[in-house]
């Protein structure tokens, strides 16, 4: 670094400062303030800890420690502020863009269409005319270029006329030059769509016409009117809409509400819904129940099963551990998302190998995936399969650090091999291994890709208004809140992840409690 | 130990071979079916475990091919699974560059320097790892949908963004390093640093050379986590020729459309190299597991 001249570091800070702002203004141009703010904090710091000559270690943690917090820890924070507002697929936008689109949308002024043909003129250029029609006279334009047709925004239809307008005459004024050619097919006609839509035309009287449907031109006006007290007025109907920035809608009196809406925040109000509504409180109940059954259970199930396994390779007059222990591993080794879906195949009612099976033991075909016991059973089943090589993995690494002089002692005193287990194995490694308990129980309690590849959540609780499930861990439920039913609700999805927030931040607390007081013996 | 054992040991090994086996059964069994049905003729057949008959459709499909279905008719498959695993390693390997690149520089300052706020920065960092990218998922859709409308490129939809979501995921490879890191002997830098090297000559010349084995392992266990990553990819990308495979996967075991023997031939495909490279990683890591690490 040293080997730069002085002169070059500060051209490099200064071009590195220049772009950076460069870049937020852009972002800031194209409205997402938000955005532009956290690029703003983040360039501005980083420009800092690479000139300052204070920042020794800074220079090194940045990159990593900035990326940890606006990717990791900037989204929790920003769940718990959409959880405090109404985000969701109706009011996805703030209240500026909302209005604009409501105040862009325009609508064909009744008795103003009409018919048109596009005449060829002279090299690309061409002449639009409308014929006479219902007692109005026929007017035509002189020669044109067509505009080129512009990237399609589906935001702004209608109103979208580029470029200058195009000045209609009368067919008799003497400077209008007399028609030489056949007009355009229809098929030529919608070739050119596009561009005909970005064309306005305007009357000897002043209106201006756009393209209103295949065969017509008409004056469009906005469908709504802006009034001084900042509500809209619907043209056609004469009915107001009064803005109500409690529910982030335009709303009539008689509680008609204008698409779309926009975002607004409203305090608690999800948190109320579902700790106090009965129809949001009872699925999440049911769901929270669930949850921590499932991440209790499989816990306990995989740690059994693996303190056993290690005790059992633990035991040295038994030959082949090795080999029993390559084999034992491999469901932790094998990608998570292959094996869930491998047994979600197995586990297929008619198809699966596991009902083959059942069926030709005991003939029975179990409906792993319709019925919620079964259903639950089956993710137990799986996920202690997942979990159990970890749990033997861990077990044995603390079996290993048991002194080995206290099994000769037992065995000199004749203890068995349940004793040796109850009164020496379990005791040691009891302390060492509850915090790793918790921190499974904690995984499993977000243990969304298990659930969400091998039931979805399904089947269903059928009595509630939000889709709920029998096997919907918390973070599954709140998935399908916010991504699967048509409402989108990101706000409610939010709440109830700030809540899963807060049960994590406690089970953590717990374990760091518990890992300090192991470091303080 | 030289003891008299009692008669009853023989039977107590017995026992504990029968159980062992009985389970070692139970996991290997789903990885056999799997084999056979990748080899069976269509995707509704159902029968012994050795195929009575040989088919390759399924690895011709798998492997973008046209195939002769059921029906006798050459077709075309209808996944891009060769798609799929392309976007997913192409993912996964500037995921992990990413990460490396991050978590070296980080855990260089936290082994070897001596700052304030070192301690919070390591508990931070191990508190990181207790919350999962999958609770924030709806803030992460609405920070892409944001970011999307300044930059398109790093928008949904795009691998650009599936890689800067991972990379704020560096905590539990900043741990690893670092303990590697402190393992390695500090008088050599402070040698380096006596004949004037800067810190980041220190770092680059000296340490970085001794330390590659171990970022190797970091960018293996880096780039494995981002192949296997489900939740954020399943909500960041939508379209079919986008997905990653851990997303892509999903729709050959839909219940109304059921590619059971597709599905077995691009598992074997994709997950028999990953979980060689993965048994030949974690000898490394069996460290960083006991420390709270718990694989997805």
């Amino acid at each position: 670094m040293s080997a730069r001249p002085a002169w070059l570091r500060h051209a490099l800070a200064a071009a590195a400062v220049a772009a950076s702002l460069w870049v937020v203004m852009l972002v800031h141009a194209t409205g997402q303030t938000l955005l532009a703010l956290v690029l703003l904090v983040g360039c501005a710091l980083a420009v800092w800890t690479y000139t300052s000559r204070r920042t020794h270690a800074l220079r090194y943690l940045f990159p990593g420690v900035a990326a940890a917090l606006v990717f990791v820890v900037f989204p929790m924070l920003y769940t718990v502020g959409i959880g405090f507002t109404n985000h969701s697929s109706t009011n996805l936008l703030d209240e500026a863009r909302a209005r604009q689109l409501l105040l862009d949308e325009s609508v064909t002024v009744p008795g103003t269409q009409r018919p048109f043909v596009v005449l060829p003129a002279e090299g690309s250029r061409v002449r639009l005319q409308l014929p006479a029609h219902e007692a109005r006279p026929a007017l035509i334009t002189p020669p044109f270029e067509l505009p080129q047709p512009t990237a399609a925004d589906p935001g702004a239809q209608g109103s979208s006329s580029a470029g200058a307008p195009v000045a209609l005459q009368s067919e008799q004024a003497p400077s209008a030059a007399p028609i030489e050619s056949s007009p355009w097919t229809m098929r030529q006609t919608v070739e050119h769509l596009p561009s005909l839509r970005q064309l306005t035309l305007t009357t000897p009287e002043g209106a201006r016409l756009t393209l209103a449907s295949l065969r017509e031109f008409a004056q469009q006006q906005s469908l709504y009117a802006a009034q001084q007290d900042g509500s809209l007025v619907d043209r056609l109907t004469g009915t107001a809409y009064r803005i109500d920035r409690a529910e982030g809608f335009y709303a009539s009196a008689e509680g008609d509400r204008l698409q779309p809406g926009f975002r607004v925040g409203v305090g608690l109000r999800h948190y109320e819904q579902v700790f106090s509504d009965g129809k949001f409180r009872e699925p999440f109940l049911s769901v929270f129940v669930w949850t921590v059954a499932f991440s209790g259970l499989t816990v306990l199930g995989a740690a059994a099963l693996g303190l056993l396994l290690a005790s059992l390779l633990h035991w040295e007059a038994l030959r082949f551990r090795g080999a029993y222990r390559m084999v034992l591993f491999l469901p932790y080794a094998v990608p998570g998302f292959i094996s869930i879906l491998v047994f979600k195949g197995l586990f297929n009612q008619n198809l699966g190998e596991v009902n083959l099976i059942l069926h030709g033991l005991f003939g029975i075909k179990p409906a792993w995936f319709s019925d919620p016991a079964l259903a639950r059973l089956m993710l137990l089943i799986v996920n202690i399969w997942l979990g159990f090589p970890y749990m033997m993995v861990l077990c044995s690494g603390l079996i290993q650090s048991i002194p080995a002089d206290l099994y000769e002692a037992s065995a000199v005193v004749g203890a068995g091999p349940w004793t040796n287990f109850t009164r020496i194995t379990l005791p040691l490694i009891a302390k060492p291994l509850t915090p790793l308990l918790i921190s499974a129980f904690a995984f499993n309690f977000n243990n969304f890709v298990l659930v969400s590849l091998l039931t979805g959540g399904r089947p269903d609780l059928t009595d509630s208004t939000l889709p709920a499930g029998t096997t919907d861990l918390l973070v599954s439920y709140t998935w399908r809140i916010a991504f699967q039913d048509s409402g989108q609700q990101f706000g409610l999805a939010a709440a109830i992840s700030t809540v899963i927030f807060l049960i994590v931040a406690a089970i953590t607390l717990v374990q760091m409690k518990l890992t300090q007081k192991e470091a303080v013996r | 130990m030289a003891i008299v054992q009692p008669k009853s040991q023989r039977w107590r090994i017995v026992a504990a071979h029968a159980f062992l086996l009985a389970l070692c059964a139970a996991v290997v069994f789903p990885f056999l079916v799997v084999l056979s049905v990748s080899l069976r003729p269509g995707n509704f057949a159902s029968g012994s475990l050795i195929p009575s008959s040989i088919s390759l459709e399924h690895w011709r499909y798998v492997l973008g091919l046209p195939y002769v279905g059921v029906d006798g008719k050459e077709t075309l498959p209808d996944l891009p699974v060769m798609r799929w695993l392309w976007n997913s390693i192409k993912v996964a390997t500037a995921s992990a560059a990413v990460t490396l690149l991050l978590s070296t520089t980080a855990s260089f300052a936290l082994a070897r320097m001596r700052f304030r706020g070192k301690r919070h920065v390591l508990t931070g960092l191990m508190l990181m790892q207790m919350f999962p990218a999958v609770l924030a998922l709806v803030a992460i859709y609405a920070i892409f949908d944001r970011i999307g409308s300044a930059f398109p490129l790093l928008g949904l939809n795009t691998h650009a963004s599936l890689v800067l979501a991972y990379s704020g995921g560096i905590a539990m490879h900043v741990w690893t390093l670092k303990g590697y890191y402190e393992t390695l002997p500090a008088e050599i830098e402070e040698a380096a640093r006596v004949d004037g090297a800067t810190p980041w000559q220190a770092f680059r010349r000296v340490l970085l050379p001794m330390a590659l084995p171990i970022l190797v392992v970091v960018f293996i266990l880096a780039f494995i986590g981002a192949i296997i990553e489900y939740p954020v990819a399943s909500v960041l990308l939508t379209q079919q020729d986008q997905l990653t495979l851990a997303v892509g996967s999903k729709l050959f075991v839909h219940e109304h459309n059921f590619h059971w023997g597709d599905f077995a031939a691009a598992a074997i495909l994709s997950g028999l190299p990953i979980t060689v490279v993965f048994l030949l990683a974690q000898r490394w890591m069996i460290s960083g597991l006991a420390a709270g690490g718990v694989k997805g």
